[in-house]
């Protein structure tokens, strides 16, 4: 029985920005593209299994997450001398679509340890409540609370440099 | 609290939509790879866009303009399979037929049918209804007759009713005994017009 998911296509509909602008807050807007096909095929693919009384967006973005993770792993193996983070992921100006997208912040977000780069996207991109980021990441909620507050910390060392 | 540093953080790395570009790889990526269990498409037709969908198997649902696409999409979730996915590439045979068909040019279908979403008896029907070639009618009775229940005309009107394969199952092509025209889920005005189209009545269509 597959119960009364809705039809995929519109649980596409639904989650595809959210997701989209996780990805591209994580890894980049280049290797969005991948991730965000990446997700949606796997999700394609385990989506009878998916309950349908669970929450679709969080189980989506945990899909998401591992990619972008699997994404800066592939990265770290290419072990391509970084001197500008933000030309060695693409991140050039051009290929957004914001044009007052804030680089140093993003290289700096790029550059948090896995866990609290992805909470910070997960909080304010996202928009998720903290029990949410918790069931994403595979942590306790505390544990969530703590990398979304050391990201934070982190992070405002270098925008406010 | 907010501050500058959330506030630059809120409004993302991205614009708000992923790019339309992006999307329609994804749809053509699951198509070609066929890990889809239905593709659905919009297709053209003289009384308004039609929703075709279709299994590995085949065409297994055509729905008129004004059906609800997100309650057909649903029904074929809970009878099917909820891998649906819109893509039009694999529907592509389907709205050429159709549109050969619309235009004169065609008077039979080769398209391969998924027949999951039609009961037994429904099958009998609509097999004995397909094979009523164009330019012709049967009656209710000679239908029900055909898929061996010779006095099941009720029961056969009601398989063509639900008939989730309009146009390309002929079920337009079955009609009163009398000379009426009989029903037609998809409106009497549709039923004439495909019978004109294909010339069953050379002097006009009966009116009821």
């Amino acid at each position: 029985m597959t119960g009364e998911l809705p039809p995929f296509q519109r649980f596409l509909d639904a989650h595809r920005d959210v997701v989209w602008r996780f990805l591209v807050s994580s890894v980049g807007p280049i290797e969005a593209e991948d991730c965000f096909q990446e997700t949606f095929i796997a999700a394609l693919r385990a989506y009878p299994r998916l309950r349908a009384d669970s929450n679709p967006r969080a189980w989506v973005l945990t899909i998401a997450h591992r990619k972008s993770l699997d994404a800066h792993r592939a990265r770290a193996r290419r072990a391509t001398p970084v001197e500008d983070p933000a030309a060695a992921d693409g991140r050039s100006a051009s290929a957004l679509s914001a044009p007052e997208r804030d680089e140093t912040l993003w290289s700096a977000v790029d550059e948090l340890p896995a866990r609290q780069r992805s909470a910070v996207v997960l909080r304010y991109v996202a928009d998720l409540p903290h029990r949410e980021i918790a069931a994403t990441i595979g942590c306790s909620e505390e544990a969530a609370r703590r990398s979304l507050h050391e990201g934070l910390s982190k992070l405002r060392k270098v925008v406010s440099a | 609290m907010t501050d500058r540093l959330e506030d630059a953080l809120r409004r993302g790395a991205s614009a708000e939509h992923v790019a339309a570009g992006t999307t329609r790889r994804l749809s053509a990526r699951i198509a070609q790879e066929g890990l889809a269990d239905i593709s659905y498409t919009p297709v053209d037709s003289p009384f308004g866009p039609l929703l075709a969908a279709a299994t590995k198997r085949g065409l297994v649902r055509l729905a008129f303009p004004e059906e609800d696409v997100d309650s057909v999409l649903e029904r074929l979730a809970r009878r099917i399979s909820p891998r649906i996915v819109e893509a039009p590439a694999p529907l592509e045979p389907v709205q050429r037929e159709l549109e050969e068909y619309f235009s004169g040019a065609r008077r039979g279908f080769e398209l391969s049918l998924d027949w999951s979403l039609i009961g037994p008896f429904g099958r009998r029907v609509l097999r004995a209804t397909a094979e009523i070639p164009y330019g012709g009618v049967l009656s209710y009775g000679e239908v029900a007759a055909d898929a061996g229940s010779p006095r099941g005309s009720r029961a056969a009107g009601n398989a063509l009713g639900s008939n989730p394969i309009p146009i390309v199952i002929p079920c337009h092509r079955v009609v009163r005994t009398g000379g009426g025209i009989g029903g037609y889920g998809g409106g009497l005005d549709r039923k004439r017009w495909l019978l004109e189209l294909e010339g069953a009545f050379p002097g006009g269509p009966p009116s009821a």
